[in-house]
């Protein structure tokens, strides 16, 4: 019963040619970086090279073995994103700083996390269990800093930190997954409630309060901690999120007219409330008055320093590793996207953005393919995170939008931005494995009974839904789309 | 090393950076393709070489006479599938060919299916069970056309 148009291409062999086009670059950006001084090609440029290659080949194979039908497309720009960013930090590492072979030592991490995902969950719609632990996982996640003991304390100002022995990691970076998942698992289910119960005020509908409940608990959950925690950067994640997540799954522009009004309105409550909020934005909007450039805390220094160096970088930049990047404050980690603007100009600037924007179609095109509603939703939920992030974080250095303390994904310093975003690559992966591999639509021979009331080896089906007895998931998995 | 090497390298370093996302998007554009492809039929020599079974063209399901499914009863009463030589879903499942918003349907209910010059259909273990002309389905049966098979309220035959 195959036809020609209809047969689902692995594409593994393109992803190979990508991934090492992508390695090049990762890899070339590395050894331009200190091409004319002796740290050229010393033990940590073939180490880290190395590792990476070695890595993102394994990687590559594992797709092969579990993930056959995956998106090939995604691995490699996010190895090319992540050996730019290495590159970039071990550029910037001053005599006896180890920052970069501390990312590459998270970067491998976070790999073999992302294999681990890949390699033991197989299909995203197990996920779907985890609805409602996912959410009170959020909650302890984002918690967690404020809990004395674990916290690591106040650090630039927020309280995001934990300490584990002698490293500290972000939990609320892996928050966004699990925040994702809640919304996703709990909008699949109960989407047409959200959608027809409730009443019509004016042009807008809105649910009963019954129906919204959990989301708003959510929403509360997030939005109240991060206010504890005065980190700005992840509280318009969150917010970005859940606006995205529901919008997505009920098509009503009412919510995004709601969501809009409310951050307007709490960004002007909390411009007044909150001191280094107004100060942020004071720093937005008058950086280069010489008083508020010059202030100690709060002032504009980082965001003036790294539009000069973007500035000085022009068009074509100033090559890698012949410019000053390390002049800008935390230029390996909030203002990296400063430290390439200068180093490869506009035109480098603009193929890193546009990598992020292919990662982000590919995102959209997995959960345009996939056929249950909780992975179009995770998908979308998932890479519209990544969008957002990076709007954030390159719209605050290049001065468009207030700077908040948000890390750009793969390129940053930091291990629990790289560990939350591969493992959002690797659920990116496996969703648009489970959105291009072929459904397995030969008839069955006569007489052979389906088995969809026992349980699958990896996902047991539910038995179909009894009239009236509410509702099962429409979408509920099914031996014969099991039978890739 | 000299300045010219330095500049070259530069310059040739934000080549490759734009060499890798022309691959990229020329990867993805075939991707975005798939549905001309549909429209150009036949099978390349190399798909061929890959999989023999592509080597002659499925042969076209001439005897069927049945060319399309009608919903005579039920809330998408009027509705009609032209028959392919797929089988077909049905069910109040999001991936069912015919999506029934029908309360007394199984979300994955039952399944039409071709074999041979004859469709069958077979009941995939649904709440409510299908009835094939108010006999219920027990084991896959052919159906002839104009006979009518009901799943929940809804009532749907084959035409020719």
């Amino acid at each position: 019963m195959t036809t020609v148009d209809t047969t689902p291409k692995p594409r593994r062999n393109v992803e190979l040619v990508l991934l090492v086009l992508a390695l090049a670059v990762g890899i070339g950006a590395n050894a331009l970086v200190g091409v004319d001084r002796e740290k050229a090609f010393d033990s940590d440029f073939w180490f880290q090279s190395s590792l990476l290659a070695a890595a993102a080949l394994a990687f590559h194979v594992v797709l092969r073995i579990r993930a056959k039908y995956a998106d090939p497309v995604i691995l490699p720009i996010v190895v090319a994103l992540n050996g730019l960013g290495l590159a970039m930090i071990h550029r910037l590492d001053r005599v006896g700083e180890d920052t970069g072979n501390n990312q590459l030592r998270w970067t491998l991490i976070a790999m073999a996390v992302a294999i681990a995902v890949i390699w033991f969950l197989r299909d995203h719609r197990v996920l779907r269990r985890f609805t409602y632990i996912s959410l009170a996982v959020s909650a302890v996640l984002l918690i967690l800093p404020l809990v004395p003991g674990i916290s690591a304390g106040e650090i630039l100002g927020a309280r995001v930190w934990i300490r584990i022995g002698s490293m500290t990691f972000q939990p609320g970076e892996v928050a966004k997954i699990t925040l994702a998942i809640f919304f996703a698992g709990y909008l699949s289910s109960n989407r047409d409630l959200i959608l027809l119960a409730g009443r019509k005020i004016g042009p807008l509908q809105f649910p009963r309060f019954k129906d919204l409940g959990p989301m708003i608990t959510a929403w509360l959950v997030s939005i109240g901690v991060l206010i504890f925690q005065r980190d700005l950067g992840s509280s318009i994640l969150f917010f970005g999120l859940f606006l995205v997540m529901i919008y997505v799954a009920t098509s009503r522009i009412s919510w995004v007219i709601i969501g809009v009004a409310l951050i307007i309105v709490g960004g002007f409550v909390a411009s007044r409330v909150f001191s280094h909020v107004g100060l942020r934005i004071d720093g937005w909007i008058n950086a280069f008055t010489p008083e508020v450039y010059g202030r100690e805390f709060g002032g504009s220094l980082q965001i003036v320093e790294g539009l000069f160096g973007m500035a000085s970088g022009g068009l074509v930049g100033t090559g890698l590793g012949q410019g000053r990047p390390n002049l800008v404050p935390f230029a390996n980690s909030d203002m990296i996207i400063a430290s390439f603007g200068e180093e490869l100009g506009l035109i480098g600037l603009f193929a890193i953005v546009l990598m992020y924007l292919l990662l982000f179609t590919r995102g959209f095109r997995a959960a345009l393919g996939t056929r249950d509603a909780f992975g179009k939703l995770l998908a979308c939920g998932l890479s519209f995170a990544i969008a957002l992030q990076c709007f954030v974080v390159i719209g605050g250095v290049t001065r468009l939008i207030p700077l908040t303390g948000l890390t750009t994904p793969f390129l940053a310093a930091g291990g629990s931005s790289l560990l939350a975003n591969w493992i959002i690559v690797g659920l990116l992966l496996m969703i648009s494995h489970a959105a291009r591999s072929p459904v397995d639509t030969t008839p069955l021979a006569p007489g052979q009974v389906p088995d969809t009331k026992k349980g699958g080896p990896v996902m047991p089906s539910r038995p179909a839904a009894a009239p009236g007895n509410g509702r099962t998931g429409p979408d509920a998995p099914t031996e014969a789309v099991k039978q890739l | 090393m000299s300045e010219l090497t330095i500049t070259a390298l530069r310059f040739g370093f934000l080549i490759l950076l734009w060499v890798l996302i022309f691959s990229i998007v020329a990867a993805m554009s075939r991707d975005l393709m798939v549905g001309r492809k549909a429209a150009a039929g036949a099978p390349t020599a190399r798909q061929v070489r890959k999989n023999p079974a592509l080597a002659e063209p499925a042969p076209a399901p001439v005897k069927q006479q049945a060319r399309q499914l009608l919903v005579t009863e039920g809330p998408l009463k009027g509705t009609t599938i032209a028959l392919a030589a797929s089988p077909i879903l049905l069910g109040r499942a999001q991936e069912a060919t015919l999506v029934l918003e029908d309360d007394y349907a199984s979300g994955r209910h039952a399944r039409l299916f071709p074999q041979g010059s004859r469709w069958f259909i077979e009941d995939l273990g649904s709440t409510n069970g299908t009835y094939l002309a108010d006999q219920q389905l027990t084991r896959a049966l052919p159906v002839e056309l104009g006979v009518p098979v009901r799943i929940g309220k809804t009532v749907i035959e084959l035409r020719p």
